[in-house]
């Protein structure tokens, strides 16, 4: 903290106060300084106000407009349009200015809910109240209205309004606690200052008397650097001035904790805070899916454009003979004849555009943004993913990224809130090899209750008794816990309901307090410390006081630490808890066999373990060890290592007591989630600001490594051995042997069954990676990093800071796959990386909404995630993937008969189909059945796409749009059009199909064409619509309908609006003609029987996974579907339960580290303990466990 | 944020919870081999009758350009011999089966280009037929500009004489076109000339369009067959259109066996235009003309469709492992 006092003042000095420009003055409580001091010149910076809607209610229409009409789509309708309207088009302009006006409404109405949506939440966070000194008073203010140079008072638990100096606090030292979880990540507390010569103002009316000014920089992100200067005025004296640190700024968002107050003065508001600087950058995300349809839309254009020009030189090729192109039967017009030969090329190349334009459909726009808006809704509506605790489900807060749910291949996860739910529960311990559980299990339901001790073994005997006494004291003393006394009503509650006394326990480390509430429940309850004694109530209800004389405080190299506390019978004790590789040694007696036994079971459980040991020290041993600490903390030179030599000699000759076994309790279902995206292909990566060895142990217990995983460590602990060049070169070599050794399929295949990497890697060590090298080799590190990660099915990364995180996922989305990336978190410091992912998820979690407000979408918990990627993404993705296809694929079916027709109508431009045909084709003949297919389709039923992740890897790498598929659709496409026209062609050659003996005329041939194209696209997706439910019926057989009964109205009336009446009784004329049907029959059945063989024929010879899960579930009559046991689930037997087999295979090879959880219960879970043969203890435990969480 | 508690609790309908009821079809061999074979069996049938129907259709077509390798009335293609009449005989060896439906034939006559119709923007506007001279032409526009006006007369010869065929030019357009869509200006003073008073017959066209049909005054103004038989204009360039029935008298059961002059008056240019025009008997049966292409299409298809489903019978006999065969 001095040196970045000391380095601010450097870098004042040294740029000189000239350069500072970019700097800002306020005015504490704004009050002036004394005149003369300084000209007061007025800055203006904004209000508090947080601002994430885009629009305000008068600028959404212009500014709305000018965003639709900047994506290319509707700006090429635009001027589709517009041509119509300017110039001799044979179409109206009705035909495209109605779906563009359409599209645009509706497009126009989505972002404006969505903006008042925003809007709302927005004016949710500014009318919060906060409380500015004015005056010597308090006042209650709309957050909002506060401004800079106000001075806010905070209470405890509440979050800073905005970018604040500490001014003075209610603590005499100057110093106040913040959690800044919300924004880092970290949650533990930290110590900030009140600047010195101001912390004595702690009342409203000393704070009046204040003058002074604040010099600092403008605002900028960096969420650790701050570099200012107060000046305080005091009566006629020069201003005093003193630097100002980070150490001073209270950020937004942080929290203010175990201080019941503080003062501090606004210097950065609303858009300017840090916070908010930090997540401005949300930028459009676009879906794969949407990329894809760009690149399809242009390959469509550049048809378009070849249709058209094809046919404007033919026309001029053909009518290069005079009486071709103008015959007698047909003259021009005067001014038609006057018209120069290129500008008549140029209108004939326009009008030839507006004929096909439909290729390009204006409703497909309408449909995708109906089927995202609409489709949405089922996430929000999904009861599985509501969760009753927060009393909230989920929501979508873009749905523009439905479908690249179903794409996912990395997903970068936070550790803290969202795979663990950041709180540690006391499981189990164990004195002398005896088995103690805080509680007893009855019919599935826990007794709480301090007396409820389990005792697995039998029990102790007196000596015993002594020693687990001792055990609890020596836990119940041995920490850095402090106690809270008032009851808070505040949501983080660490657990304690059911305790008797209404404190709770704070600590930097959740271990301990979660050590401290589990003796509580075994009898011993740490009451406080006072006046330097602990106080203990034990079993009879007796307080027990101990002076605390020694604290040894825990570092992570020793990885224990220890306690010196004089009884109340004036023994001296020394205890000490540790990991147990630093307690074991230092051992000289005790039983440690079995404490060492107990451990390792606990450690392959995924439990957090730790050891207790003491020893009684005489009062000489004692002086000796004050004496040794003394001379070691006065030390000038070398204190610390002169302090760890002194921690080494004291802790030694031990007596083991021993050990614990917390558990970081891991959200519902994590570990099962995490498996399940595992089998479907996706990699997960964890980035955690937590250290590395509880990080690992939360990736073991979330079977993000598996036992078998091979770890491959990249830290700073590894790149201080070797050089990171090494390093690097050794990792990736490891990893390529496997590689190699395996045949691709293999490998790709089910995430490396045979042997998987997992890699830790470090923030610090990371920066290595990507900072780039003096000699320029730093694509080559960045490469080799990436080749290792590629290869190892999961990846940590610890010790990261926010913006680290976004850079991971920003290295991984820009590597050469280009993979889709999705990133879940929720705390702020996860924003980055959500903002950053192809698709961010926030964890409504207890830190804030932050997360949650800038994620794509939110979901109450981690578990959901596997029905929002397996389930709902895939259905999205299928969904939306036959909505693109089957857009394309219809309207070459419509329009290329029209330009079929062109080569016999003399390149006319004459329309084949009327007017009213051409504008509601897409509109609704045919819009209803594919947007409801859109929407409700299901090819497999949900639950076995949640019972069978692999069915992901279907539809990975956006299989579905792939450029295959998509020139067999458009292929599709020209072939049923080459259908429908040469079919009707010879049907009207030269013959009449009335008995009657009368011809039918144009419009005949346009509807017969017509009429066949709207029956065969329609039908066509009902043979891909694989769920049937009452409104497909409806809907498919219903516009089907629609299209009889409009045509026989459109032409059974003489329209009265209409010049022309070409369409009157051109239907029924048709229907009335019995080759007529016939040939519609025919033509029908001839387009899609290719298609069907396709189908057929692909089913039986290259059956995907899916079609053969469909067969299945056909076979055992929809079964499938109920919840059958997993074993019974015949039709994963392809791929999944290829994966159940490995399993006991796999637990014969020993692996390095042999840890392994009990959570996820499944399946894996019996195979796996079995091996341990201790099954049935293990489970009473897990679901003791596990049900406390509820 | 929002108010919390189980308010907030989705409803757990089927609809919301994504599960309706639904009927889940998947295209198995099951079903689909037998459905080929049926539809194909069907379709063979079905294409048998057609083409069968379609070979007993009779059609007599004759060129009368006369240009090129059309004999008949290569005198009046000079335009100047106006008017001129030409005749084609011809015979018949036996019945033509009736009732029998005369029609002439234009070839690479684009009826259909835009521009032609009333598809010229402004739609309403007819021109350049709109005004001859500042005065309305009443039928307007180039279709009924260029209306059709070959006239043809049928004659057996029967012992060397002329006997008249009798023609019938009722219904030859459609009933709605006649009764409905097209109406004739209210008559003044029971003339219909009156009523188009003020404006001027077509360019090309010899004679006002009250007075098309000297024979039958009901058959004139916009309501005469023949106009509206052209003005339902053709969706290919090489087109018929119906002239006229034979269906009275002792023809009415069709053309008896022997020898026939038919008499053209021949109005009509289209050799600039490189056109042919072509006269054609012929009759119908229930499915309309003779058009052999729909029999054979589906004799096709329904043949396809058997042996697709044979060869897909084959493929699931063959490739389909039996744990999956059911």
């Amino acid at each position: 903290m001095d040196f970045n006092a000391i380095r601010n003042l450097i870098s004042r000095y040294c740029t000189g106060e000239e350069n500072w420009v970019d700097s800002r003055t306020v005015y504490i409580g704004h009050r002036e300084p004394p005149p003369g001091t300084e000209a007061y010149i007025p800055q203006r910076f904004p209000d508090n106000r947080i601002v994430s809607s885009k629009y305000t209610f008068w600028n959404f229409v212009p500014k709305n407009l000018f965003e639709q009409f900047r994506r290319i789509a509707n700006f090429y309708f635009l001027i589709i349009f517009l041509v119509q309207l300017i110039i001799d088009t044979p179409t109206s302009p009705i035909t495209s200015g109605l779906p563009l006006f359409f599209v645009i409404t509706v497009t126009a109405i989505k972002q404006g809910y969505e903006d008042w949506l925003r809007h709302k939440a927005d004016n949710a966070v500014n009318q919060c109240p906060v409380h500015i000194i004015q005056h010597g008073k308090v006042v209650r203010k709309q957050s909002h209205k506060l401004r800079v140079g106000d001075i806010v008072l905070v209470k405890e638990d509440e979050t800073f309004p905005c970018d604040l100096i500490l001014l003075s606090t209610s603590r005499d030292d100057g110093t106040c606690f913040v959690t800044t979880a919300s924004l880092d990540g970290e949650s533990s507390h930290k110590t900030y200052y009140a600047v010195q010569d101001t912390k004595s103002f702690n009342t409203e009316q000393e704070l009046d008397t204040l003058r002074a000014t604040i010099e600092c920089e403008q605002p900028q992100p960096d969420l650790y650097k701050f570099v200012g200067r107060i000046n305080i005025y005091q009566e006629r004296d020069e201003p005093i001035a003193r630097p100002l640190g980070s150490e001073n700024v209270l950020l937004r968002g942080a929290t203010l904790k175990n201080t019941e107050y503080v003062y501090a003065v606004a210097i950065y508001t609303g858009m300017e805070t840090k916070m908010a600087l930090n997540y401005q950058s949300k930028s459009q995300k676009r879906s794969a899916v949407e990329k894809s349809m760009n690149a399809f839309l242009i390959v469509y254009l550049c048809i378009l454009l070849s249709k058209a020009l094809i046919n404007t030189v033919l026309k001029y090729v053909w009518q290069a003979n005079p009486n071709r192109d103008e015959p007698w039967y047909n003259e021009k017009t005067e001014s038609e004849r006057q018209r120069h030969v290129l500008i008549r090329a140029f209108t004939d190349f326009l009008a030839f555009m507006v004929l096909f334009n439909y290729i390009i459909p204006v409703s497909m726009y309408v449909t995708v943004e109906m089927q995202k808006f609409l489709g949405s809704y089922f996430i929000t509506w999904d009861e599985e993913m509501f969760d009753d605790e927060i009393g909230e489900g989920a929501l979508v807060n873009t749905s523009d990224l439905n479908e690249e749910l179903g794409q996912v291949e990395y997903i970068f996860t936070d550790k803290t809130g969202t795979l663990t739910e950041n709180n540690m529960e006391f499981i189990e311990c164990c004195v002398d090899g005896h088995v103690y559980v805080p509680h007893a299990i009855c019919n599935g339901q826990i007794l709480p209750g301090a007396l409820g001790i389990d005792m697995i073994d039998s029990s102790p005997g007196p000596d015993g008794k002594e020693h687990e006494e001792l055990f609890f004291r020596a836990l119940c003393l041995c920490h850095t816990v402090q106690v809270k006394e008032e009851e808070t009503v505040d949501g983080i509650k660490r657990g304690i309901h059911q305790g008797k006394g209404t404190s709770f326990y704070i600590s930097s480390s959740p271990d301990e307090v979660a050590l401290v509430e589990g003796m509580k429940r075994l009898g011993f309850t740490y009451l406080r410390l006072k006046d330097n004694h602990m106080e203990i109530l034990n079993r009879e209800d007796e307080i027990e006081r101990f002076e605390l004389l020694e604290v040894l405080n825990f570092d992570s190299v020793r990885r224990r630490m220890s306690v010196i506390v004089r009884s109340g019978t004036g023994e001296l004790y020394l205890f000490c808890k540790g990991a147990d590789s630093s307690i074991f040694p230092r051992v000289i007696s005790g039983k440690v066999e079995q404490v060492r036994a107990r451990v390792e079971h606990n450690a392959v459980e995924g439990l957090r373990t730790l050891c207790v040991a003491y020893k009684l020290l005489t009062f000489e041993e004692y002086q000796d060890i004050c004496q040794l600490l003394e001379t070691a903390k006065l030390a000038l030179q070398e204190r610390d290592k002169k302090l760890a030599e002194a921690y080494d000699a004291i802790e030694r000759d031990f007596i083991l007591l021993g050990a614990t076994a917390v558990e970081d309790r891991l959200q519902d279902k994590a570990a099962d989630t995490i498996e399940s995206l595992h089998k479907a292909g996706m990699k997960v990566w964890v980035l955690t600001g937590d250290k590395m060895e509880t990080a690992a142990a939360t990736c073991y217990a979330s079977k993000l490594f598996r036992r078998s995983t091979q770890i491959l460590e990249l830290t700073t602990k590894r790149t201080e051995e070797q050089n990171l060049h090494d390093v690097l070169f050794d990792l990736s070599r490891t990893v390529l042997r496997q590689h190699g050794s395996l045949t691709r399929d293999t490998f790709s295949g089910l995430s490396n069954e045979f042997q998987d990497y997992g890699l830790i890697i470090d923030g610090a060590t990371l920066t290595a990676v990507m900072k780039p090298d003096q000699d320029g080799s730093t694509g080559n590190y960045k490469e080799i990093f990436l080749e290792i990660c590629r290869n190892c099915s999961a990846v940590l990364c610890c010790r990261m800071a926010p913006l680290q995180k976004a850079q991971i996922v920003k290295l991984i989305k820009f590597s050469k796959e280009h993979p889709i990336t999705l990133a879940i978190g929720d705390g702020a410091n996860d924003v980055s990386m959500i903002l950053e992912a192809h698709v961010g998820i926030g964890i409504m979690g207890k830190e804030g909404r932050q997360a949650a407000r800038n994620s794509d979408y939110a979901i109450p918990k981690f578990k959901h995630l596997k029905k929002m990627l397996l389930v709902h993404g895939h259905y999205y993705y299928i969904r939306i993937a036959e909505l693109v296809q089957y857009f394309f694929y219809k309207n070459v079916c419509f329009i290329f008969p029209q330009f079929l027709y062109q080569f016999f109508c003399g390149f006319s431009q004459q329309p084949l189909y009327d007017t009213a045909y051409l504008t509601l084709y897409n509109i609704s003949f045919t819009s209803l059945p594919i947007l409801l297919y859109s929407l409700i389709e299901q090819h497999i039923n949900m639950d076995i796409l949640k019972r069978d992740p692999s069915l992901y890897r279907d539809i990975a790498k956006n299989s579905l749009l792939r450029w295959r598929i998509f020139i067999y659709w458009t292929f599709l496409g020209v072939f049923d059009a080459v259908v429908f026209f040469f079919g009707a062609y010879f049907l009207f050659d030269n013959t009449t199909f009335t008995s009657n003996g009368q011809m039918f005329g144009n419009w005949t041939f346009g509807t017969l064409v017509f009429t066949v194209l709207v029956f065969t696209v329609t039908l066509k997706l009902a043979l891909d619509t694989h769920y049937w439910t009452w409104i497909n019926h409806f809907v498919i057989w219903g516009s089907l309908l629609f299209y009889v009964v409009f045509s026989l109205l459109w032409g059974g009336i003489i329209w009265p609006f209409l010049n022309y009446q070409r369409m009157y009784y051109v239907f029924m004329q048709m229907l009335s003609s019995g080759p007529a049907w016939l040939c519609i029959i025919l033509l029908i059945t001839v387009s899609l029987l290719p298609d069907v063989v396709k189908k057929v024929m692909c089913r039986a010879l290259w059956p995907t996974t899916t079609e053969r899960i469909q067969n299945a579930d056909k076979l055992y009559q929809g079964h499938l579907s109920e919840f059958t046991p997993l074993s019974s689930l015949h039709a994963s037997h392809h791929k999944a339960a290829d994966a159940h087999h490995l399993n006991p295979r796999r637990s014969e090879h020993p692996s390095k580290k042999l840890m392994y959880t009990h959570w996820g219960g499944g399946a894996d879970y019996c195979t796996f303990s079995s091996s341990f043969g201790h099954l049935g203890l293990h489970s009473a435990y897990s679901w003791g466990g596990h049900e406390t969480s509820v | 944020m929002k108010n919390q508690g189980t308010t907030n609790r989705p409803d757990n309908t089927a609809f919301d919870q994504q599960r309706l009821p639904a009927w889940q079809p998947v295209l198995s061999a099951g079903i689909v081999i037998p459905g080929f074979l049926l539809v194909g069996l069907a379709f063979i049938g079905i294409g048998v009758a057609l083409f069968v129907t379609s070979r007993s259709i009779q059609v007599l077509e004759n060129d009368y350009t006369g240009t090129g390798s059309s004999v008949h009335c290569s005198e009046c293609v000079n335009p100047k011999t106006t008017p001129c009449t030409c005749q084609l005989n011809f015979s018949l060896s036996a019945l033509f089966q009736g009732p029998v439906f005369l029609y002439y034939g234009l070839s690479n006559y684009f009826q259909n280009v835009r521009g032609y119709g009333s598809l010229r923007r402004p739609s309403s506007s007819c021109a350049p037929y709109q005004y001859d001279q500042n005065t309305t032409i009443a039928p307007c526009g180039s279709v009924a500009n260029s209306m059709f006006n070959d006239t043809f007369t049928l004659y057996q010869l029967v012992n060397a004489t002329r006997k008249t065929v009798p023609l019938d030019g009722k219904g030859i357009a459609w009933w709605t076109d006649y009764n409905i869509k097209f109406r004739n200006p209210p008559e003044v003073d029971g003339s219909l000339a009156a009523a188009f008073n003020g404006t001027v017959k077509p360019v090309n066209w010899p004679k006002p369009v009250y007075d098309l049909d000297p024979t039958n005054p009901a058959n004139n103004g916009f309501l005469n067959q023949d106009f509206l038989v052209w003005m339902r204009t053709a969706a290919l360039p090489d087109f018929w259109k119906l002239y006229r029935r034979i269906t009275e008298g002792e023809y009415a059961s069709g053309l008896p066996a022997g020898n026939y002059t038919l008499e053209i008056q021949y109005n009509y240019p289209v050799a600039n235009f490189a056109g042919r025009k072509s006269v054609i008997f012929s009759n119908t049966s229930w499915m309309g003309g003779k058009n052999q292409f729909l029999g054979i299409a589906y004799l096709v298809t329904g043949s396809l469709c058997v042996v697709m489903s044979a060869v897909m019978l084959i493929v699931y006999a063959k490739f389909n492992s039996p744990d999956e065969d059911f």
